[in-house]
């Protein structure tokens, strides 16, 4: 039952087994609310995800990508999540530069026994993706727009205008 | 004595304790430069160090593993060879530095639009202390050396090499950090634009991989995932996305270790701005750990390590 009444969009969640797996079933087990728009990817540790696995499922046309792992000091492998922290800070600073929007993507820490945080995280997001609305394809949509765009990059002719000043 | 003399008496000096030394020394026409590897005496006569000697002799270090070799470099190229020293790709007793306290060097890019007609093959340079003398088509053209200077040169802050074995040339007062109107002017604009922006510039890109081919820290080469099937992180599909998927792994694989040597976007045959991504991601890197790849010895990259309470990292609330 999605949370909104808008149509599903795609949001891909990494979880961390130990932790936030074990916090989404929580909340399932408690039988929480939850919307119903992410599809979870149960990975070893948020260590083990490389932030280019969201940058893959947001050109591939994820409308949002969320992950989450143990609380840093939590790591089942003492230190993954630590490692994580870095890697993914630096790619929620590096959307902006694409023209992603950097909302699209979140972290965050969820523990096995926080049901109740893992329903508000999944709700929050989703309320936030919706709000955004779908997002827009990187690639063009029809055959015409393709066509469109190499015609106008062949026009500009030698060099971008991007270039020096 | 010239600095030309003077480095070439350097590296005379060294050439048969090194298997080899890469400088530059001039390419199929006057205007370009190309990388030279000198084993002999008759291999140094042809060495140049004109402000068109632009190419990065750090690109071809960890191709020579397990040999002594000799680089000529330029401010730029020591952050380089620091940063594979701090990475522990190269060995500090196998490489042998010839610094050269460097004035800039040229964008060919730049040269192409100041010169009155497209140059094909150029006949003559004269190189003067602040014109290049450029001769096409027997007529005579001269450009001002500071207007066609490469956008990493106008902002460098590091125009003396940070480690070197022999220094040539008079050093450099310390220069302030500055940035670049246009790549502020990029980072100002809204997500939109900034899409458009890279949708257009992407279907462009014809993945020749010449960018990473360049780079210095691209060490994996032929082990690179942006060419590996399985796992298949890309298709070889020509579309914006997948062209644009490849250079966010450049990114990304550069986060912390880009030292702005600008080679890629030099490389790039159709001229995508590439360093727009690399300086925004180094000012990142910078703000968030302090960390500016290259400029000291034993730092470890930041993303190879971690504090457990991080200073400038905010746990978001939800």
């Amino acid at each position: 039952m999605p949370a909104q009444d808008e149509r599903e969009l795609r949001i891909v969640g990494f979880l961390c087994n130990w932790c936030s797996y074990g916090g989404a079933d929580t909340a399932g087990v408690a039988r929480f609310t939850q919307p119903t728009d992410l599809r979870i990817i149960r990975v070893p540790c948020s260590g083990r995800i490389d932030p280019l696995f969201v940058v893959r499922a947001l050109l591939n046309g994820a409308d949002g990508v969320l992950v989450s792992g143990c609380h840093p000091r939590d790591c089942h492998y003492a230190e993954g999540n630590f490692y994580a922290r870095r890697r993914l800070e630096m790619l929620k600073r590096f959307l902006p530069i694409t023209g992603i929007d950097e909302r699209r993507f979140e972290y965050t820490w969820v523990s096995a026994s926080e049901g109740q945080r893992w329903q508000h995280v999944v709700t929050e997001f989703t309320r936030r993706i919706h709000e955004l609305g779908p997002a827009q394809s990187f690639n063009p949509a029809t055959q015409e727009e393709w066509f469109n765009l190499a015609l106008n990059e062949a026009s500009k002719g030698e060099a971008c205008a991007c270039h020096g000043s | 004595m010239s600095q030309l003399e003077e480095l070439k008496a350097a590296i005379r000096g060294h050439l048969d304790s090194l298997d080899c030394v890469i400088g530059w020394e001039q390419g199929y026409d006057p205007l370009h430069a190309t990388p030279l590897f000198i084993r002999n005496e008759s291999d140094l006569e042809r060495l140049s160090i004109s402000p068109l000697a632009v190419h990065n002799p750090a690109t071809y270090a960890t191709g020579f593993a397990g040999k002594k070799i000799g680089m000529v470099v330029r401010g730029c190229h020591s952050r380089s060879i620091i940063e594979l020293l701090n990475e522990k790709l190269i060995e500090r007793e196998n490489v042998v530095l010839f610094g050269l306290c460097c004035d800039g060097v040229v964008s060919q890019r730049k040269i192409r639009t100041a010169l009155p007609a497209d140059p094909g093959f150029v006949e003559a340079v004269e190189i003067g202390d602040d014109a290049l003398h450029i001769t096409l088509a027997g007529e005579k053209t001269t450009i001002k050396l500071q207007d066609v200077l490469a956008d990493k040169c106008r902002i460098c802050a590091y125009p003396d090499p940070l480690l070197a074995d022999v220094l040539i040339g008079n050093k450099h007062d310390s220069r302030p950090e500055e940035t670049l109107a246009c790549q502020e002017a990029f980072e100002a604009k809204p997500n939109a634009e900034k899409f458009t922006f890279w949708q257009d510039t992407m279907s462009r890109c014809i993945r020749c991989y010449a960018c990473r081919n360049v780079c210095p820290m691209c060490v994996c080469q032929d082990y690179c995932i942006a060419a590996s099937r399985d796992p298949l992180w890309m298709s070889q599909e020509n579309s914006p996305a997948e062209n644009f998927m490849f250079q966010m792994i450049h990114v990304s694989h550069l986060t912390g270790r880009c030292t702005e040597c600008g080679e890629c976007e030099r490389a790039c045959p159709v001229d995508i701005p590439l360093m727009l991504l690399r300086r925004y991601m180094n000012k990142q890197v910078q703000e968030v750990f302090g960390h500016q790849a290259g400029t000291s010895l034993d730092k470890t990259p930041p993303l190879l390590t971690f504090q457990v309470e991080e200073a400038r990292i905010k746990e978001r609330d939800w």
